[in-house]
């Protein structure tokens, strides 16, 4: 298992896995941070301060500009990881550090890699996904 | 991915810093997408001018104080307000005023202010096999399939950072070999007078985008010279329900004057099209029941061609709707409308003529909850979501026979 670090950066937070195709334009509320998509099992959550595994995304283009405004109210997930790179979901985080703003480790990996991590406290850094305080190893890799 | 030296000095700011912010994006965009190398493009139309939170405003107009100017010609896409309308948006102060700060940013950049989802309709028609660097999904659509422009789907900030640059990532459509079709639809054993049929073409972009994702299609089978009208209803449709970013119609599309043009060397998936898929496709852009009462009527997305305006006026002429009617328009064309004296029967009507902007993307309904009828493919997609609404679709005749009954009346001959 790898893990291909897109964004660099450390993160620790709740493991927030969302299974269904996910849009953040129309799925995510940019000034709460909740997820609206009614679609989701995890409808209503916040993802502010999670660490939030997507399986797909469903492209929107204006996904960039709520991922922007997520991070600019301090409202975004604490990391974000993607089974396929949604190069506009990046945009955003990119758009956040040419602003100076705080960013997020946006990180690529498999689906099932982190499935026996739901709801626990995951550790974030620099390509290493591990339980916190338990140092297991989902896996990772410099990419 | 490799830049030039003059894309490198451009990325380390010495050419301006706004320059060196646009650039670093498109490069960053370009390697995570996989590109070997930026490509120059003609023209760009951006879609980064809609209000969706302070953090892009705020990045706007970073750019206009590090001096930024666009590169290339550019056009708006809708902003979040009606600027020729004023209160036509029910924003509160401080929305309207960043929505308006955002819109005010692009044009400090240089952009043109044409606010609107169909360039293509306000004079910004790239060439055949020219690279640009389009947002918004059906403009997207339209500039690939129609007009047989290159560009990807680009997000929010990829397409204002284009426009500063004059250069988009070179990869996926810009490429020959992808724009070759992965998926053939056989539509010849459909009636002509079901093809015939205005409704038709949003039916089959909502049916298409669903089962082709992000593939390219070839549609065959149908009567050649279809008109634009018609593609564009069936790109928007099909860039709603799917991430369709080229359609050849054999026939009717620049790159495709038979299906053997756009064949590639990859796999091919082939579909029957059948009456019953697309009645299929036409019940799923309905939420609510089609013989229950109606709140209001919306029109226009993509925004109304002048041709479309005039059908219009005509069909209008003399009736008076009873529930709320908005018929959303670029102000390019409405200028000329209004020049032709085509606004007159459209108001007289009691239709509200919505510009700049649309009722999905801005809180335009007089409720936040209810019925929208619409003859869009797109409306009928995104209006639940984004307006509370649920929706009935049906043709432009059926729309107005509804909206002056205040109940859903539709022909349903065609459809049977």
């Amino acid at each position: 298992m790898t893990a291909r670090v897109i964004v660099p950066g450390t993160a620790t937070g709740p493991l927030l896995r969302v299974a269904e195709p996910l849009s953040f334009w129309g799925g995510i509320d940019p000034q709460t941070g909740r997820i609206t998509d009614p679609r989701c099992a995890a409808h209503g959550r916040p993802v502010a301060g999670t660490v939030l595994a997507l399986r797909r995304t469903r492209g929107s283009s204006s996904s960039s500009s709520v991922m922007l405004e997520l991070l600019h109210r301090g409202v975004a997930p604490a990391a974000l990881l993607m089974q396929e790179v949604d190069a506009i979901l990046v945009l955003g985080v990119l758009v956040a550090a040419e602003m100076g703003w705080p960013t997020i480790p946006v990180l690529a990996l498999p689906w099932d890699a982190h499935a026996a991590f739901d709801g626990r406290d995951v550790v974030v850094r620099e390509g290493w996904i591990e339980a916190a305080g338990r140092g297991e190893c989902l896996g990772a890799h410099r990419g | 991915m490799e830049l030039t030296a003059e894309e490198r000095r451009m990325a380390a700011g010495e050419h301006g810093e706004a320059l060196g912010i646009a650039t670093r994006i498109v490069a960053e965009a370009g390697r995570l997408l996989g590109a070997d190398r930026l490509v120059p493009v003609a023209s760009a139309h951006i879609d980064g001018c809609l209000y969706h939170g302070d953090g892009g405003v705020l990045f706007a107009e970073r750019l206009v104080a590090a001096g930024g100017r666009t590169a290339v010609p550019a056009t708006l896409n809708v902003g979040a307000l009606d600027l020729l309308h004023p209160g036509r948006v029910r924003f509160d102060a401080h929305r309207a005023a960043m929505a308006r700060r955002l819109m005010d940013a692009h044009l400090a950049l240089g952009c043109r202010p044409t606010w609107t989802c169909a360039p293509y309709q306000a004079g910004h028609r790239p060439a055949l096999g020219e690279h640009v660097a389009w947002g918004e999904s059906n403009a997207v659509a339209f500039a690939n399939s129609v007009l047989g422009a290159r560009t990807n789907r680009l997000g929010d900030f990829l397409d204002v950072s284009a426009a500063l640059c004059g250069r988009a990532p070179h990869v996926g459509l810009h490429l020959d070999a992808n724009r070759k079709a992965a998926l053939v639809v056989d539509a010849s054993g459909l009636s002509p007078r079901l093809v015939g049929e205005e409704t038709f073409w949003p039916v089959l972009g909502a049916w298409l985008g669903a089962e082709a994702g992000s593939d390219v299609t070839a549609v065959d089978g149908l009567p050649p010279g279809v008109a634009e009208d018609r593609l564009k209803a069936m790109g928007a449709a099909a860039a709603s329900t799917g991430a369709v970013a080229l359609f050849h119609v054999v026939g009717s599309t620049p790159e495709a004057p038979t299906l053997a043009a756009v064949a590639g060397d990859g796999p091919v998936r082939r579909v029957k099209l059948t009456s019953a898929m697309l009645r299929g496709a036409r019940d799923r852009l309905s939420t609510a029941a089609a013989d229950g009462s109606i709140d209001a009527v919306a029109i226009g997305s993509p925004h109304l061609s002048e041709r479309e305006l005039a059908r219009l006026a005509g069909l209008v002429a003399g009736r008076s709707m009873r529930v709320p009617f908005y018929a959303c328009v670029g102000r390019g064309v409405l200028e000329t409308a209004e020049r032709r004296g085509l606004l007159d029967p459209v108001r007289a009507a009691g239709i509200t003529i919505v510009a700049d902007t649309c009722v999905v993307v801005a809180p335009v309904l007089p409720r936040a909850e209810g019925v929208l009828m619409t003859n869009s493919g797109k409306f009928a997609h995104y209006g639940p979501a984004n307006t509370g609404h649920a929706t009935v679709f049906g043709s432009l005749e059926d729309c107005i026979a509804s909206a002056e009954a205040g109940r859903v009346l539709r022909d349903e001959e065609a459809w049977s």
